[in-house]
């Protein structure tokens, strides 16, 4: 094998050259692979914000929109029920919503736009379960200290009629807001927080 | 004459047949670069052909976002009837009330231009023809008997067919406007060319992001191949 | 330091794994004939083709829905919805025919320097079964965008199993799965395309390139190096390492390859309606044959064959053999040379016409049948079957060349090309380099070298070169 003035330099130069710009082309290629797996045109249309009718709500009641294949609650709270949610401060394990998760515009004590409206992601924070709405104070099989609020059945996890979770029980923070605002009085759009889509 | 016997076989292997019809197909010039054109063909499809016809494969907002047309535009030119931003562009003629009126569906557009060419629909557009034998008085000069009316006549005018005897039988080889339209010939060819442009777009969107992305890959693996080049004779050089 | 990490990592994986062996015995002390030449590269490209093709078919996959009422929407999604989604497309339709044009070419020069002969038959055999296999899966791939053509392309190539006798309608129903091409056809094809055939391929692939291994590659001239005089190390002296010298060789034809295949896909994906075909953007239609049935351009020439022959089975068994014929090459060639280059006249005119008549019949298959297209696929048929069952008859009626001891360029310059027809083309070089139209563009490129503006730029380069080389070499 011959190998007369092998230019060590030059084939090192060439080589590292060759490499770097290789790598940074392979590179390139990969990112439209990854970007194909994103969420597509389909998934985000089917994602799209819901607008909500709210006018016909009676207080008290509950109605339930799907928006990103997630149950969303829309409840219509009563005077009453405002007026407990202060009470129940020393009960909460996160009273404040400091280490939940919602809209900077949702960390109230209400924990909605306007008081009585409150909107949330029905899905129980422990294992994804959807919780039950029970509005009613002290039933029998809640206990007398119970002011109304949502029950999930899976393992017992309690929250109050803002979403908040009681200390001592599975679930570690409050109910998730989703972005939300309202176009009227009567008519709100879940997935969008005033002007910019949710992504 | 080995040489010349083997080139003759060579270029008789690519004989082209000929292509029976009478007039050729006309040229439309497409550039779906050339948003104004795509936005007034829009317009045109959504005023003149989709009460019959869906483009069903793309999105309002598709459009929205390729044509830079806002929401509201879109609501008020585009978007008829409980339809939201992410629906596809559908018609609202059922198949089956199309069926009773034409005798046949009236087919989804979103790949005619990939199918059949944009010349083919532009040409044929253009080739309508007065026919008292059609049940909507009118023939094609590119799809003969086909089932659909001259939806642009108003744009277009009126046109008769010019017929030729050809090997002994009556065929029509050309049309001739006999009545003007709201447009002069030159504003409906761009009105035509509009509409096509528009039925490009929709063909294939995503060509307004391929065509200028080429460059960048070409330059980017050019630059690759210099320094591959470079690499290889460097250690060939010693190879004899 | 990282370079003592990197040699302790070795160390443990060689414990456990043949890494740096496998690397010396197949790459580096690997030796290889030095001179290959351009029809070299296509066993590389061919590789390269194939990891892009089930690379974007796995992201494919993701998104495409193997349904009848499904699939045909779900490659416009693709092509809308998906990100990138358009580019695994094209990235996957453009490979499919390039695999086919890089495999005619590897195929060829395996025709043209005899490396098919002994003693690599058996490399012929594994990529003989390749080339099938390779046909199965673009065929069965070619259903699943549920187009006209996809449907009726299939419907056609299907019922041709109903040609066979006593068992043909059967075997087509079998195949189908049902009395027409049909959901179930389409299901059984995908699961085929994405894992059957893909599996067989990439066996079939591994014992090909050992295959090789074994015997080591030929070259432009035939010679077996291995029988040659070796050097004070036991190597061939024309035989040198794989690496580095093809791997950087084909990493560069990799590259060019890539170009290519790039300007396709961004400016040209459907090549005129032959790598993407116009009638498959309508969804399949049972009731509605297209005007014009054909195959993808790279079966039409076997679909010339078929149709060349008036009867349905003679078609079908004719087609049949234009392929079965091939496996047989090593044994029909009695030639007791391995490359062109020393074989006699009657041989290379014989290749030449069996070359124009596979294009020829390519190109008829392409095109509508009419009388004059039949009778030219009538004559390609004959010739394209003459080449093969008279190659045991070329030798005795040819002189061959002496073969040399030692190997010779990769491309014979054209001064050293003996016959009438490398003077006549001579002739023509010098004429035109003699030309005033050559001279002048000559001379004014060679102005530019002494422009200011080129010299300027010329130096701020060489700078930059030589500042990145320190700073490379700190």
């Amino acid at each position: 094998m011959t190998s007369e003035g092998v230019d060590i330099d030059k084939r090192r130069f060439l080589t590292q050259a060759a490499v770097v710009i290789g790598a940074i082309g392979t590179g390139a290629v990969t990112l439209p692979f990854i970007s194909s797996m994103k969420p597509s045109a389909k998934a985000e249309a089917l994602g799209a914000p819901v607008e909500v009718d709210i006018s016909k709500i009676e207080p008290g009641q509950l109605i339930r929109v799907l928006w990103r294949g997630n149950p969303v609650w829309i409840l219509h709270r009563t005077p009453n029920n405002l007026a407990i949610l202060p009470t129940l401060d020393n009960q909460l394990r996160d009273p404040r919503s400091k280490e939940s998760d919602q809209p900077k515009a949702m960390a109230n004590e209400f924990r909605s736009i306007k008081p009585e409206i409150f909107v949330a992601i029905g899905v129980c924070t422990h294992l994804g379960c959807s919780p039950v709405y029970r509005p009613e104070i002290a039933p029998a099989d809640l206990g007398p200290d119970w002011k109304g609020g949502f029950f999930c059945p899976c393992h017992g996890s309690r929250f109050d009629l803002a979403g908040r979770v009681y200390k001592a029980v599975p679930a570690p923070t409050n109910l998730e807001i989703p972005p939300y605002h309202y176009i009227s009085d009567t008519r709100i759009v879940i997935g969008m927080s005033g002007g910019e889509e949710s992504r | 004459m080995k040489t010349a016997f083997g080139i003759a076989l060579l270029l008789f292997s690519f004989a082209a047949s000929a292509v029976d019809s009478v007039k050729p197909l006309e040229d439309a010039d497409v550039d779906i670069f050339d948003s104004d054109s795509v936005r007034r063909g829009a317009g045109f499809f959504a005023n003149y052909c989709v009460g019959c016809h869906s483009v069903k494969q793309i999105r309002y907002s598709r459009i929205a976002k390729d044509l830079e047309l806002s929401e509201d535009t879109m609501r008020r030119e585009f978007m008829f009837g409980d339809v939201k931003i992410h629906d596809y562009f559908e018609t609202a003629m059922s198949k089956a009330d199309g069926e009773n009126a034409f005798g046949v569906a009236p087919p989804d557009l979103s790949l005619v231009v990939r199918a059949r060419g944009a010349d083919w629909v532009y040409s044929y557009l253009k080739g309508f023809y007065t026919d008292p034998k059609r049940p909507f008085g009118v023939n094609n000069l590119v799809s003969r008997d086909v089932a659909m009316p001259n939806v642009l006549w108003a744009l277009q005018g009126i046109q008769e067919p010019v017929i030729k005897k050809i090997g002994g039988v009556d065929t029509v080889v050309d049309v001739r406007l006999v009545k003007k339209g709201e447009m002069s010939p030159k504003e409906f060819d761009q009105a035509l060319t509009d509409i096509v442009n528009f039925l490009a777009y929709v063909s294939e969107p995503s060509k307004l992001q391929r065509l200028p992305l080429g460059k960048y890959v070409i330059f980017f693996l050019v630059v690759l191949a210099v320094i591959m080049y470079r690499l290889k004779k460097e250690y060939w050089k010693n190879i004899h | 330091m990282a370079s003592e990490k990197a040699k302790a990592l070795l160390n443990w994986l060689d414990e456990r794994l043949p890494v740096t062996k496998f690397w010396n015995d197949q790459l580096v002390k690997y030796y290889v004939p030095k001179n290959f030449n351009f029809f070299y590269f296509f066993g590389s490209l061919a590789l390269l083709v194939l990891v892009n093709q089930i690379l974007t078919g796995i992201f494919l996959t993701m998104h495409y829905k193997p349904a009848a009422e499904l699939a045909f929407d779900s490659v416009e999604y693709i092509m809308r919805d998906v990100d990138y989604g358009w580019l695994l497309r094209y990235m996957h339709s453009t490979g499919a025919s390039m695999f086919f044009i890089v495999i005619y070419i590897h195929m060829f020069r395996a025709i043209f320097y005899g490396s098919f002969k002994k003693p690599r038959e058996l490399i012929w055999l594994f990529g003989m079964t390749l080339f099938l296999l390779l046909m199965a899966e673009a065929f069965m791939g070619y259903l699943l965008p549920w187009g006209q053509m996809s449907y009726w392309g299939a419907q056609v190539i299907i019922s041709l199993f109903g040609a066979i006798p006593v068992i043909g309608e059967d075997l087509a129903v079998w195949v189908r799965g049902d009395y027409v091409i049909a959901d179930a056809t389409l299901n059984r094809f995908f699961a085929l395309h994405v894992i059957g055939i893909p599996l067989a391929i990439l066996m079939l692939v591994v014992f090909h390139l050992v295959a090789l291994r074994t015997t080591g590659s030929s070259n432009p001239d035939g010679i077996e190096i291995k029988k040659q005089a070796k050097d004070e190390n036991g190597v061939p002296v024309d035989g040198i390492p794989f690496h580095p010298y093809y791997t950087v060789k084909d990493l560069y034809a990799a590259v060019v390859f890539l170009i290519v295949c790039s300007i396709i896909i961004f400016y040209m994906p459907e090549v005129g309606g032959y790598f993407l075909e116009h009638p498959n953007f309508e969804p399949a239609n049972p009731a509605a044959t297209p005007e014009h049935i054909q195959p993808v351009w790279y079966f039409t020439p076997f679909y010339s064959v078929l149709r060349a022959i008036p009867n349905k089975l003679g078609g079908v068994m004719a087609m049949g053999a234009s392929i079965v014929l091939l496996f047989l090459l090593p044994w029909l060639d009695r030639s007791p040379v391995k490359s062109i280059r020393y074989r006699g006249g009657i041989f290379k005119i014989a290749l030449g016409l069996f070359v124009v008549s596979f294009i020829g019949l390519g190109i008829l298959g392409t095109k509508p049948v009419t009388p004059t297209a039949t009778a030219f696929a009538r004559v390609f048929t004959i010739i394209y079957f003459a080449f093969l069952l008279l190659m045991p008859f070329y030798p005795r009626l040819e002189k061959t060349k002496p073969i040399p001891e030692r190997l010779t360029e990769p491309v014979i310059p054209l001064s050293k090309r003996e016959g009438r027809h490398w003077r006549m083309i001579e002739r023509g070089l010098d004429a035109v380099r003699t030309s005033a139209f050559y001279q002048n563009t000559k001379a004014r490129l060679a102005a530019v070298e002494t422009h200011p503006y080129y010299q300027n730029v010329k130096a701020r380069l060489s700078a930059a070169i030589e500042w990145l080389k320190t700073y490379g070499s700190k």
